[in-house]
């Protein structure tokens, strides 16, 4: 069972993790990755981050990234959940779960869809100071680096 | 072909999406970013520094020398920064 959302409205890991294991027994273990507002940015504190994306690219995206990470590492389910639009410091941006039979598949399947949802999924974050200026946030060579350690994609 | 531009790129040309034919002589994506270089101040700085500048073609990931068509759905942007 693959679930993608792009929402702008705050998700519940307990609720989501539920919903992706209910009524199943052939589950050995659920990992999560959830992505939260820090509150600086190189030093400064920002009083709020907006989130940009591409609708109908975004969701193809993630779900061809969902396809992915379930034929490699054979997951038995996952849920992508990406909020956009004004989210505040200590706000949760970004929900991976994944369930697999064992758990070393759920813990890379896990990681391996963070790292590629960072590279791969069109979402662009801005950044408001405190001072009330504003800044697009710089893609990382290291995101790109943690992305190929998974080797091509598709 | 509708074009979509986000985030500073969006900022830079002043609008969001907008529809044109094809400019003629126009076969890639290379071609048409420099295309776009040549339309005014703001899509000067949109797209002045080309290697900051990614693409999608019909909501796929482009490269330079993906070849384009009049139907196409084009989108530039930076690159992306979303998790």
């Amino acid at each position: 069972m693959t679930l993608i959302r792009v929402q702008a409205a705050e998700f519940d890991i307990s609720a989501e993790s539920k919903a992706l294991t209910q009524e199943r027994t052939d589950l050995g273990g659920l990992a999560s990755f959830v992505g939260v507002v820090r509150g600086t940015a190189s030093g400064r504190p920002i009083s709020s981050m907006t989130l940009e994306h591409y609708p109908g690219m975004t969701e193809r995206s993630l779900a061809a990234i969902a396809d992915a990470a379930c034929a490699r590492f054979a997951l038995q389910g996952c849920t992508l959940i990406h909020r956009v639009g004004q989210l505040l410091p200590g706000d949760q941006i970004v929900l991976v779960l994944t369930a697999a039979p064992h758990r070393q598949a759920a813990l890379d399947g896990c990681a391996f869809l963070i790292d590629w949802l960072k590279t791969r999924a069109p979402f662009w974050k801005k950044e408001t100071f405190t001072d009330g200026s504003e800044a697009w946030v710089d893609a990382r060579e290291s995101d790109d680096d943690a992305a190929a350690r998974w080797g091509q994609f598709g | 072909m509708r074009i979509l531009y986000f985030a500073w790129l969006r900022e830079r040309v002043g609008t969001g999406e907008e529809d044109l034919p094809l400019p003629a002589g126009i076969t890639d994506v290379a071609g048409l970013i420099v295309w776009m270089q040549e339309r005014g101040p703001g899509f000067a700085a949109a797209f002045g520094q080309a290697r900051l500048v990614r693409c999608a073609v019909n909501q796929d990931f482009a490269t330079p020398d993906t070849k384009l068509q009049d139907s196409d759905e084009v989108a530039f942007f930076p690159p992306v920064t979303g998790g």
